[in-house]
């Protein structure tokens, strides 16, 4: 079979995020990703929620189910269960996944089914024109507010770990590699992986800006001081290997999920595979799930007659003289 | 001694006490004796204490609705006797605990305020004390024959017996001891009641051995203390049933998913509804005919927009999917509904009505949703719903609402109810001659069918037909995408006014074939009995065991009108219900709802105004009695256009 190019992994339609979106270099790190673990196309789907993110998966030549605000996680979940064969990715924004879909996202962490989940978070509701999201810190006041954000952020870090899921990394989509890097990891983990994407909305977030991730504003060196670090350049490693480390390495995350302003931490926090995923756990009633998963099954003969055998069912309802 | 060909017979106890498990035994054993059977279930919100009960009515013919009057009350506490001692019929026989015929109603702390103000005026009107024993006076003044047992003493002995004196202290017998004496007046045989007991507590030798033990007993003590040769009802067996299932609508419903091909379910745990989910997750791994086995994958998730959501997400890979609700729950699935409509899935929607609005009566009937169904989610895009009249109905109707769903690609909305799920029949057993019809279903597509732009393959082709080629997403030579946007042929974004038009002509022409395609039997039923045609009932859904007999009643009476059941609520089979109307001479609207929604319906949809309404919203289904008596009534002249039912305990 050719070798599958980035290219490959682009389609034609019209992307029409606005000129220095964030959201560019998240899709580059997607199309970059498939690439380079070259999946198939017809294998890998693509699917979002509703917002800018949403429209991710038009732009990506695979499959693409573009999906509701808040439920792209069920969606891809009831997918992934039916047909664990395929590599299924959720993509969504900060609205989307942690305001109208927290509940799913805590519901998914419980169940820890094997997909990635990406968070394209800004801050804000970009296409309903700048609006506070469930990550914008209580005080701050975007250029389109009224007055500054009344409510409190949620941390998507902590919810991720306290949720169940079994890796949980951030990112920044102005570094693709990283981020590239960071989606591969994310696929080939087995269970539900989470991928926090730091995505600077140039249009309606006039606070975290490209600049201010650069640290711009922070020049008492004389030259810019980036606000991103990298964990895993601190000696961090986030890799659960045995149980005993889990207690030590949460209270780890969590002070890493609570650091931001001049110091944010990337990288991968947490990956913990010895927790079984959602399908290992369907396969302990089901010893066949993995050989035949739902979509798998057949329920027809060739002339249309259904192929269950309902005897013993019945049996046991039937009335016996 | 006259022998009866049917019988109504109620138990009941506080919840948790085994009235459900008493009742099954009960109806076994009867099954057994060669009668059909119908159960109906009620019981409260709550998991312990409260009043349920279970009526089973007992009949030489095929029964699938319940009476007002009991025959034989069983009960094992006085809750049970002063709520239900006023329907006896007379020559009818309640069983009750001699211990307690001193208990003052007001010593009852779960007897509502209402239900116990009723009960003491019933009993000072008729100038009886307000204790059990002055309710079973007043029954007695009616005509009804009492039969007090010291259960307490009973068991004691019981406990003698089987030298086990901790028995003594498990109350749990008394249910099955109450329900032996029953059978014991009733004339039937012990050993059917015994083999129905092994069935029931066949895998629970201890259980099994006390059970048995206490039946024998009370039978027995039925025999030596009272003297039964003047009893008003008694039964003799008639010929076996012959390959007969005794089972309930959520079972019929859960099993007919399995041989339609369901693979995979979502719910949310949901009265009456979870049933149905929990049946096929206990019968996961299915049997096949070759030998060999599948499985279906239940899951159950953190809501109902979960629920949906990934149903359609399931289906999105090409197996046969469902979730199943009840009305909060449904509504909680109307956005993704549209999304489903939107991008021509197919997906099943078992949805169990029960009283609303909001939570409403929890547990008890309604067939209230029905214009919601049909308008559930924003926008327009076309759906199915199909309502089954029976248990028996509802299997069948589970394979076919998958069938309607792949060949015409959108949700079917399946609508059952309370009364169906957890009421219990006797039903010929199911056959599976079904077919399965996948319509337009591909699992593999050539590489040069792939056309549209850029080579994509076309999910959503404009073609002379408006069903399209379907895959399962994984395809190879078929990428395609979905969005709840408006799309193109290849499901990108597209927001072109003449594609706009295409592609909503294209989805809404989808009711028309179904329209075309459909049989005229899953549209609409005509029950005729041999009527002229002149006065007509139309209905929909579990009214239908109650109106059959009510008009058979009718008809034997010289009073003879047709029954009409649409089946196929939408799209409204416009032609077929016209043809059942035509000569009509008055129309009548059965339904458990207030506002007559089937009625509007019809109206709308044929032009035809509705003459007379029978409505009835009070949570308990309609039973034979009440709607004879108001068909009478509309055929006398006699009555009021709109008549609120209101049967029931």
């Amino acid at each position: 079979m050719a070798e599958l190019r980035l290219a490959d992994y682009k389609t034609t339609v019209h992307n029409d995020w606005c000129p220095g979106c964030g959201d560019f270099g998240i899709l580059n790190a997607i199309q970059m990703a498939l690439s380079e673990m070259q999946i198939p196309r017809h294998k890998a789907v693509i699917f979002s929620g509703i917002g800018c993110s949403g429209k991710t998966p038009h732009f990506i030549n695979v499959y693409g189910i573009h999906t509701l605000h808040g439920r792209v996680l069920p969606f891809a979940q009831g997918a992934k269960i039916a047909n664990p064969d395929l590599e299924i990715i959720a993509v969504g924004g900060d609205g989307d996944g942690l305001g109208i879909g927290a509940g799913h996202f805590v519901g998914a962490g419980r169940k820890n089914v094997d997909i990635p989940y990406l968070i394209f978070n800004n801050a804000v509701y970009g296409l309903t024109k700048g609006q506070a999201s469930p990550t914008l810190r209580l005080g701050e006041k975007t250029k389109s507010l009224v007055t500054p954000n009344t409510s409190n952020s949620v941390n998507p870090i902590a919810l991720a770990l306290v949720s169940g899921f079994t890796f949980i990394a951030r990112s920044y989509s102005y570094d693709v590699k990283h981020l590239k890097d960071t989606i591969k990891r994310a696929i080939t983990h087995k269970g539900l992986a989470f991928v926090d994407v730091l995505q600077p909305c140039p249009t309606y977030d006039d606070i975290h800006t490209r600049e201010w991730y650069q640290g711009i504003d922070k020049q008492e060196t004389g030259k810019a001081m980036p606000r991103i670090y990298k964990i895993e350049e601190t000696g961090y490693d986030g890799t659960i290997k045995d149980e005993s480390e889990i207690n030590e390495k949460m209270t780890r995350i969590l002070q890493f999920s609570s650091e931001w302003g001049n110091k944010i931490p990337v990288g991968i926090f947490y990956q913990n595979e010895l927790i079984p995923s959602y399908h290992e756990r369907i396969a302990e009633n089901n010893k066949e799930y993995f050989a035949k998963p739902p979509s798998h099954q057949e329920i027809s003969d060739n002339k249309n007659n259904p192929i269950a055998k309902i005897d013993k069912i019945l049996d046991k309802l039937q009335i016996k003289d | 001694m006259t022998s009866v060909n049917s019988i109504s017979w109620l138990i009941g106890g506080p919840q948790g006490s085994g009235v459900d498990s008493a009742a099954n035994i009960f109806a076994k054993t009867c099954a057994k004796e060669g009668f059909h059977i119908f159960g109906k279930r009620e019981f409260y919100s709550n998991i312990k204490g409260e009043h349920s009960y279970f009526t089973i009515r007992i009949s030489d013919k095929p029964v699938n609705s319940h009476l007002e009057e009991i025959n034989v009350l069983v009960s094992f506490d006085a809750e049970t006797v002063f709520r239900h001692a006023d329907k006896v019929s007379a020559g009818g026989m309640i069983i009750y605990d001699s211990s307690l015929a001193e208990t003052v109603l007001e010593e009852v702390p779960t007897i509502d305020f209402e239900a116990s103000n009723r009960i003491r005026k019933l009993l000072q009107d008729s100038g009886q004390s307000v204790n059990l024993n002055g309710m079973l006076e007043f029954a007695k003044s009616r005509g009804c024959m009492v039969y007090g047992l010291p259960y307490f003493e009973m068991l004691e002995t019981v406990a003698q017996k089987m030298n086990d004196p901790k028995l003594s202290k498990i109350s749990r017998v008394v249910n099955v001891m109450a329900i032996s004496a029953s059978i014991s007046l009733l004339g039937i045989k012990k050993d059917m009641l015994i083999n129905a007991i092994q069935e029931v507590f066949g895998s629970k030798p201890k259980l099994l051995a006390s059970n048995i033990e206490a039946a024998e007993y009370a039978y027995s003590y039925i025999g030596t203390k009272y003297d039964t040769k003047n009893i008003k009802y008694k039964i003799t067996p008639k010929d076996a049933l012959k390959d007969y299932l005794l089972l309930s609508g959520s079972q019929a419903a859960a099993i007919g998913k399995i041989v339609a091909g369901c693979r995979f379910q979502t719910y949310y745990p949901i009265t009456p509804a979870s049933d149905e989910s929990e049946f096929l997750e206990s019968n996961q791994i299915i049997d096949k005919v070759d030998g060999k086995s599948g499985s279906i994958v239940v899951v159950q998730t953190e809501d109902e927009i979960a629920a949906i959501t990934m149903a359609i997400g399931a289906s999105l890979t090409g197996v046969r999917t469902a979730t199943a609700t009840s009305g909060p729950g449904f509504s909680l699935m109307a956005e993704a509904l549209g999304w489903a409509g939107m991008n021509e899935v197919p997906l099943v929607v078992t949805m169990y009505q029960r009283a609303g609005p909001s939570t409403g009566l929890p547990t008890r009937h309604e067939q209230s949703d029905l214009l919601f169904a049909i308008n559930a989610g924003h926008g327009e895009f076309p759906k199915i719903v199909l309502a089954s009249g029976d248990i028996e109905e509802s299997f069948y109707d589970a394979i076919k609402a998958f069938n309607f769903a792949e060949i015409f690609q959108l949700p079917v909305i399946h609508l059952l109810d309370k009364a169906i799920s957890s009421s219990i029949q006797t039903c010929k057993r199911f056959s599976n001659d079904l077919k399965i019809e996948r319509g337009e279903f591909k699992n593999t597509i050539d590489k040069n069918q792939s056309e549209g732009a850029a080579g994509h393959f076309q999910r959503f082709k404009l073609d002379d037909s408006p069903i399209s080629t379907r895959v399962p997403i994984g395809t190879e030579n078929a990428i395609f995408w979905n969005t709840g946007d408006e799309h193109t042929e290849e499901g990108h974004i597209s927001e072109d006014p003449e594609n706009r038009n295409k592609m909503m002509d294209k989805r809404m022409k989808k009711l028309d074939v179904a329209l075309e395609k459909i049989n005229q039997d899953d549209m609409a039923i005509c029950h005729d009995f041999d009527s002229d045609g002149n006065n007509v009932v139309v209905s929909w859904g579990s009214t239908k065991g109650a109106i059959l007999e009510a008009l058979e009643k009718l008809s034997e009476e010289g009073n003879k009108m047709k029954f009409v059941q649409i089946r196929l609520l939408h799209p409204f089979p416009t032609e077929t219900v016209k043809k059942f109307l035509k000569d009509a001479k008055l129309v009548i609207d059965v339904e458990m709802n207030y506002t007559s929604q089937l009625g509007s319906l019809v109206q709308q949809n044929t032009g035809r105004e509705i003459d007379y309404k029978i409505v009835k919203y009070n949570g308990r289904p309609i039973s034979t009695t009440e709607l004879y008596i108001a068909l009478k009534a509309i055929l006398s002249g006699n009555h009021e256009r709109r008549i609120v039912l209101d049967g029931g305990t």
